[in-house]
């Protein structure tokens, strides 16, 4: 084990991809020989050379399709989008190529090892170009993985997972929490599955869903309720596509009451399937409506950043609207 | 059709490939270092008023940045983004234009919209996202906009504005106007497949456009030899089959003359025209950047020497225009003013609860007044947590 932060985490987990597998490859705007705006793929060019990790011209439409190009011949691109804010130029590429490569060739062909990393979220006073949250959009998308760690420890398993997965991927990193998020790593490769959830914290009186970022917050809110004496089932989605319907039922149909946080706005959120599926599912055990905690229809505010944000006070209250109910 | 494909319809016998390279565009010099003219080149017409309001907003921009720079590093604004080199570049091209023009830039530009006119205040007021801020405190530092100037308000992802500015000189065509549009973008942005669109667009529906790419050697850490390999971005002008300049960007008279005769060209003809300008990114990409992990101190001296103000000082003094002495005095009296200013700004306050949902549509929908009315009654429940808005709610 060893202490490091998200971005540790990430370029470890890249690190042991590239070295067990020649066919991983990790590209994208200033990634290269300066390591990612961010820092994620440091060091990595100097490790296996110009070939393996580099810088692209300025086009995520570019950087996408050269991921396909190159996944579908093989390898495994793991494609830095410098911020998922700068993603819907290579929306094209993703949506309709990656998605779609294996199910419209007949599996002729198709781009599993295909990784999209990106940093998203807000809470950094980066205005709507820097904080958004688009996982909604990529989750109407049959044929994607989208997915979300929450910590150090789960990023680099997810990612490696991700990295080894037969599909593509949009993989997107909490960056409020890239150094701020540390904890103890495992040194060697490890994989966490794709598609599962995972009861952070077990409760009896109601259910919390987040993912991303949002854990703590949501977590914070829990604590917040356990000194009212209310018992929260904390559970992180991790995946958003495909999501696990599974562990979220067997919670409500435990807890009877379901509050779903995150942080796009309310309108198209990912919060509005789960609560579909979930009442669909738990109806005549629900003791209260689904409650939505999330960002409002807006683009994501600047000056206005804190009033916006689906925080720990705001999921406090909805815990207690949910009780009461 | 007699030549369907639209292409030169020649013929060759024995296969010929043409060098990537076949095109070596020059770069027009006017004003050598010392601040005397090159051989062979002739000064732009221009008067001394227009010529020392060049200089002062070049200078404003350097102080400004400077400033503006070291209030970040207090952390006093939360992000912020110099012109340092490219002054020459971007105030001789709007120099050029008529105020009625309209300017869609990329972001480093600050100084075309001061030498529109844009306040002191009103610089510090988007810096501080306050709710004097003309757009309402949602952009980060330096996404500037005026309606009254013909200034496009900044947008943070890059190249968008290309095809924009192709539509809206379009447009301009079709009302009769007798002006056009300029649009500034960075050589990196330029790989963007907008960039590629607009052209093409302009091109082909024959907007007065006049394309204006900064090539400034760096792409945050990405220098332009990984960013393309064909002679630059003024080549591609002529693959989409419009008239394209260089310019050496640090010497404001060959960007002056170059935009100015592009300008009539445009209008007159009702085309788009590509100006390619060469200069140096002296600062950090941004505040948020350390160019020491990406390229040597060695090579920023080196192009610290071909400072464009100290260049453009030097043939203004030359020319009688500008004296040495009471140009110092007013740098100093500047420095002052702007600090005054931010300290004003500072203590503006922020937009009010209210412009949450303003804005996202002409008029908000009432899912946005729902969220809003329940925002502001969570806020009085909560009102240490948002000190911001919370004193000011009804
Ligand atoms: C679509 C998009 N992708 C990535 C970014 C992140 N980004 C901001 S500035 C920049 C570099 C731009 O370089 P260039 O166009 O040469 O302009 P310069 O900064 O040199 O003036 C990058 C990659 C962005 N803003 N938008
Ligand atoms: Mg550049």
């Amino acid at each position: 084990m060893a202490k490091m932060n998200m971005l540790q985490a990430i370029n470890n987990a890249l690190d042991l991809a590239m070295e067990k597998d020649d066919g991983v490859v990790c590209f994208g705007e200033d990634v290269g020989h300066f390591g990612g705006v961010f820092r994620a793929t440091s060091k990595l060019q100097e490790k296996y050379g110009k070939a393996r990790c580099f810088n692209t011209p300025l086009t995520e439409q570019g950087i996408a399709g050269f991921a396909n190009g190159m996944a579908a011949q093989g390898m495994k691109p793991v494609a830095e989008i410098q911020f998922a804010d700068y993603i819907f130029p290579a929306f094209d590429q993703i949506v309709n190529e990656s998605a779609k490569f294996r199910y419209r060739s007949g599996d002729e062909f198709n781009v599993g090892g295909l990784v999209f990393r990106t940093p998203y979220g807000g809470g950094i006073a980066g205005g709507h170009y820097h904080s958004q949250s688009p996982e909604a959009y990529f989750a109407h998308t049959p044929g994607l993985k989208v997915v979300v760690p929450r910590d150090p420890y789960q990023a680099k398993g997810l990612l490696l997972a991700s990295i080894n997965s037969p599909d593509p991927v949009i993989f997107f990193e909490p960056k409020r929490l890239y150094r701020a998020s540390v904890g103890e790593v495992p040194e060697e490769y490890y994989e966490l599955p794709i598609g599962k959830a995972e009861v952070v914290q077990e409760g009896t009186d109601l259910t919390l869903l987040a993912w991303g970022a949002q854990m703590e917050i949501v977590q914070k809110a829990a604590d917040m309720a356990e000194k009212d004496g209310i018992s929260c089932e904390i559970i992180d989605l991790r995946s958003i596509l495909p999501w696990d319907v599974e562990t979220v039922a067997q919670s409500v149909l435990k807890t009877g009451r379901l509050v779903i946080n995150h942080e796009a706005p309310l309108t198209g959120g990912f919060a509005g399937e789960v609560a579909a599926t979930i009442q669909q599912r738990c109806f005549l055990h629900l003791e209260s409506p689904i409650e939505r905690v999330c960002g409002l229809d807006v683009p994501y505010p600047l000056a206005l950043e804190k009033e916006y944000i689906a925080d720990h006070l705001k999921t406090y209250e909805a815990i207690v609207r949910s009780i009461n109910f | 059709m007699t030549n369907p494909n639209n292409a030169t319809n020649t013929s060759v016998h024995s296969a010929e490939f043409i060098s990537g390279h076949a095109l070596s565009i020059p770069t027009l010099r006017v004003l050598k270092d010392d601040g005397t003219l090159y051989d062979g080149a002739t000064a732009p017409e221009l008067d001394k008023a227009t010529a020392l309001k060049m200089y002062d907003t070049m200078v404003f921009t350097r102080v400004l940045d400077e400033r503006m720079l070291a209030a970040q590093r207090q952390g006093r604004i939360s992000f912020y983004m110099q012109c340092l080199g490219e002054e020459a570049a971007i105030i001789g091209s709007a120099g050029a234009l008529d105020d009625e023009d309209m300017i869609m830039a990329q972001y480093r530009e600050q100084g075309a919209l001061r030498y529109r006119g844009f306040t002191l205040e009103q610089f510090m007021n988007q810096l501080f996202s306050n709710e004097k801020d003309l757009g309402k405190g949602r952009q980060m530092p330096v996404h500037y906009g005026s309606k009254a100037l013909h200034y496009m308000t900044v947008s943070s992802p890059l190249g968008t504005q290309i095809p924009q500015a192709s539509g809206y000189a379009y447009a301009q065509k079709l009302r009769g106007k007798d002006n056009l549009t300029l649009c500034y973008f960075g050589e990196g942005a330029a790989s963007e497949g907008d960039f590629h669109a607009g052209l093409n667009m302009a091109a082909v529906h024959k907007a007065p456009v006049l394309f204006f790419c900064r090539n400034n050697g760096y792409a945050i850490s990405t220098p332009a030899n990984e960013q393309f390999l064909g002679d630059g971005i003024a080549c591609r002008g002529v693959g989409y089959g419009i008239k394209a300049i260089r310019v050496d960007g640090a010497d404001i008279l060959a960007v002056y003359q170059a935009t100015k005769m592009a300008r009539e060209q445009a209008l007159a003809e009702k085309e788009p025209i590509l100006i390619e300008s060469m200069a140096y990114r002296l600062g950090a990409h941004s505040s948020s950047d350390d160019p020491s992990g990406y390229r040597s101190k060695e090579e920023e001296e080196l192009w610290r020497k071909n400072d464009p103000i100290s260049r453009f000082r030097l043939w203004l003094i030359n020319q009688g225009w500008l004296d040495d002495a009471s140009d110092t005095e007013q740098t100093t009296a500047l420095r002052q003013e702007i600090l005054d200013a931010l300290k004003v700004a500072e203590k503006v306050a922020k937009p009010g609860i209210e412009h949450m949902i303003s804005d996202v549509y002409a008029e908000p929908t009432e899912l946005l007044q729902q969220q809003l009315k329940e925002l502001k009654a969570h806020i009085k429940k909560y009102p240490d947590a948002y000190p911001v808005t919370a004193g000011r709610i009804d």
